[in-house]
């Protein structure tokens, strides 16, 4: 397989992945503020922040209110990692893969896109916000469905799966620190009493991960129980540990791997070392910080072995 | 309601499927018959289901000048237009014929110029010509063939005869759009391929990947082939990755290939894999900065002197496009006596060097009932329609022959012949040519009929997809089998 077209195809899962993610970031948060009690306010530039993306934000807006930071974040085309852009990404990575994906592929695709372009602005207002989040990660697993019930297990699919997986580890460390955030945020505030069960209550939320936590826990929903569950778990599909497995299983099938192999057994090694559920304070964001480093250099890795 | 197709009038062209109103040719007869039964909504349905699998397949060329659209989708005219195949397999005959005499005498360019020497053709052809490559000077490519796939443009003329316009011995593009027309009539139009002996056209792939196998110097059961593209934004992007697909060969770009020791390579998630053959649709000027454009960014350091040793088959072979001139042309027929010593099979259109004094003289004073044409544009630009061009325009292009004669040639406005095209509810006629495509390696190859281009424009001689026209089904139909 050509390198170019594995780099397109791990990229083509990468961006789909973002385009769910950041569709579902975006609904827990406006589902959070509505839980948390009066006279708590989070603010919605977090998001922002979240996604180091203050640069960007500030060249082209000036307040930083829920408008702005939603429309940043779904319909700018000049935000790089926003859900149109992604989408543009998306289409154009498999425009010259298609030999590589199912046939439909590239039909859903273009039916997301032509989607989010139609109906990106309702997201602008609360009220049609739930149901353009909605369809944007419905027709994200539309494709994955697609790609689960058709695609041949090839070296394209794990490549699909690496992109997929990275990705998905990274946005969940942003979705553990976004709860931390409204931790630390909501601290001092005296009206915040229950915020903290209700702030990890979304996180889980925002993962689809509530339900089998609690299968799992048995237990009331616990900031340290559900960053060691995000964090460890290895049957969830969206926790690091989970994903880093898949990562290890796909990257093991591709040619040449031992040194991505190597690598990525060492960081399964060292990952979950230090962590400290006790404080999810500054000390956890911290951790997260350097989960973040760590997964962008793992990418380097697969770059440098398979997209050079 | 059913089209009423006595009204349609080809006014004093040759038409492809009338012989005069209401009195359809041979190939034509029961293609016209069925489309006769037809109710006009049955049409428009088969119009819509026409244009719901061109969308389907993503048959799209791009269209330089619409911004940011690089997806338009391929105008496609469900009426096909058919040629009788007794006079197909003449035509096909002389086009292997000049193929065969071209690259003779491209091979004899690049070593000892007998031709020149002999006088039959005059030097500075080579001397003023942009596409004569030193770099080539010397090389022996297999077989002697540098023009492996060539796409020649054929006009019908009043009298019914096919004639040469030109010869795209560069990267001629179209066969894609040629196979895919085929596609979509087959299921538009089922019933008639029961009906009619049509003859088939999809054995190009097999052929072309055969051609380019015969190419490759590693003499391996299963030599690596690729097809090189410059990328989405070109026009023809859709065919590349087309063929490529067809082929089972790899669709890479500039940047997926490298030179070591001479040998090319492409990079896959293997590490490095040798590559045989290539199929570049890519001009000479951009295959390798280390000898040609430095700046380019769409070819390979290296490629000349992997090509140069034989460690690489390349078709075409660069500098084959040293053929591909239009003062070329008007040699053409003298070419083909020269190498083969046969009269020419297909004639040439009758053409004006305005290099020569005298050929000159006449194209000045006659503008406004010529064509006027650069030597080395292909695509349509730049060629000056005198009979539909204003007097200003006129002057203009008077103004750059004399600048520049080496660089222009003349030929009559043509009489292109007409076919029946849908445009809306009714018939109505316009211009089209056909361009076949030759294979030539060991062995040599003429794709059955070709692709037809159509000016969708009334009145319009311009067919160049690149230009806004469209494209028919091309039927060579033997009449003699079952009528």
């Amino acid at each position: 397989m050509l390198s170019k077209v594995a780099e397109r195809v791990y990229w083509t899962a990468r961006y789909i992945e973002r385009v769910e993610n950041t569709a579902r970031l975006v609904a827990v948060y406006t589902n959070l503020l509505l839980d948390l009690p009066k006279g708590v306010n989070l603010g919605w530039y977090n998001l922002v922040r979240l996604s180091c993306l203050e640069d960007s934000f500030m060249e082209r807006y000036k307040v930083q209110d829920e408008r702005n930071v939603v429309k940043f974040l779904l319909a700018d085309e000049s935000n790089p990692v926003s859900v149109v852009t992604s989408l543009n990404m998306v289409r154009e990575n498999v425009r010259t893969t298609r030999d590589v994906v199912p046939a439909d592929t590239w039909e859903m695709i273009n039916e997301l896109s032509i989607f989010v372009s139609e109906n990106s602005a309702k997201a602008l207002n609360r009220g049609q916000r739930h149901d353009c989040l909605e369809g944007i990660i419905r027709g994200c697993q539309r494709i994955n469905g697609l790609l689960y019930g058709t695609m041949t297990h090839d070296e394209a699919w794990d490549f699909l799966r690496l992109g997929r997986n990275l990705e998905r580890a990274d946005m969940t460390t942003r979705l553990l620190d976004a709860g931390c955030v409204a931790i630390v945020q909501t601290e001092a505030n005296e009206a915040a009493v229950n915020a903290r069960q209700i702030i990890w209550g979304n996180v889980l939320r925002s993962l689809g991960g509530e339900q089998s936590y609690r299968r799992k826990l048995r237990a009331a929903v616990q900031g340290a129980d559900v960053a060691q569950y995000l964090l460890e778990d290895p049957q969830f599909p969206r926790t690091i540990a989970h994903c880093l497995n898949a990562i290890a299983d796909s990257a093991a099938k591709l040619p040449r791997c031992e040194p991505v192999s190597k690598y990525i057994k060492a960081l399964q090694g060292r990952i979950f070392k230090g962590v400290d559920y006790s404080d999810l304070g500054e000390s956890t964001r911290e951790y997260l910080n350097q989960l973040q480093v760590e997964l962008g250099q793992l990418h380097a890795v697969f770059a440098k072995q398979w997209f050079n | 309601m059913t089209i009423n197709w006595s009204d349609y009038s080809p006014a004093d062209f040759y038409d492809e499927l009338f012989s005069s109103p209401g009195n359809p040719r041979k190939p034509a007869r029961r293609l016209i018959s069925y489309l006769k039964s037809l109710r006009q909504d049955e049409i428009e349905q088969r119009r819509q289901a026409a244009e719901a699998t061109i969308r389907e397949l993503g048959v799209t060329f791009t269209v330089y000048t619409e911004e940011g659209n690089i997806d338009r989708a391929w105008p496609f005219d469900i009426i096909p237009r058919t040629i009788a195949k007794k006079q197909w397999d003449k035509t096909a005959a002389g086009l292997k014929q000049r193929l065969q005499a071209l690259n003779l005498f491209i091979d004899d360019l690049y070593h000892e110029q007998k031709i020149l020497k002999d006088g039959v053709v005059p030097d500075y052809i080579i001397k003023q010509s942009k596409n004569f490559r030193p770099e080539c000077v010397g090389v022996s490519p297999p077989f002697g063939v540098w023009a492996h796939i060539c796409g020649t443009d054929l006009v019908r003329d009043k009298d019914g005869e096919f004639y040469v316009l030109e010869d795209n011995l560069r990267v001629p593009s179209g066969v894609a759009y040629m196979l895919e027309n085929r596609a979509i009539t087959k299921r538009v139009l089922p019933d008639l391929f029961e009906k009619v002996h049509i003859e088939p056209v999809n054995d190009y792939c097999e052929r072309l990947f055969d051609m380019l196998i015969s190419l490759s110097p590693r003499k391996i059961k299963q030599p690596v082939v690729v097809v090189l593209t410059p990328g989405i934004y070109n026009s023809a992007y859709f065919e590349h990755a087309f063929l490529a697909q067809q082929m089972g060969a790899e669709l890479v770009e500039g940047s997926d290939l490298v030179v070591q020791d001479d040998c090319v390579y492409m990079k896959t998630v293997a590490g490095l894999e040798r590559v045989d053959v290539i199929y570049r649709r890519i001009d000479d000027m951009f295959l390798d900065p280390e000898v040609f454009h430095p700046d380019s960014v769409l070819g390979v350091p290296g490629l000349m002197r992997a090509w140069r040793k034989g460690n690489v088959g390349m078709a075409n072979a660069p500098g084959a496009g040293v053929a591909d001139d239009k003062v070329v042309y008007a040699y053409v027929p003298d070419i083909i006596r020269y190498y083969l010593d046969q009269d020419p099979i297909v004639p040439n259109v009758e053409t004006y060097l305005c290099f020569d004094d005298k050929q000159r003289e006449y194209v000045l004073a006659n503008l406004d009932k010529l064509v006027v044409k650069p030597a080395n544009e292909s695509g349509g630009y730049g060629m000056l329609i005198g009979p539909h061009a204003s007097k200003k325009e006129r002057a203009e292009f008077a103004e750059l022959i004399k600048a520049n004669p080496r660089n222009y040639i003349a030929q009559p406005t043509l009489s292109l012949s007409t076919a029946p095209t849908l445009i809306g509810n009714h018939l109505e006629p316009r211009h089209l040519d056909l361009r076949p495509f030759i294979l030539q390696s060991s062995d040599i190859y003429v794709t059955t009929g070709g692709l037809t281009r159509v000016a969708m424009r009334k009145g319009s001689l311009v067919v160049n997809s690149s230009q806004g026209g469209g494209s028919k089904d091309t039927w060579v139909v033997d009449t003699e089998v079952n009528y």
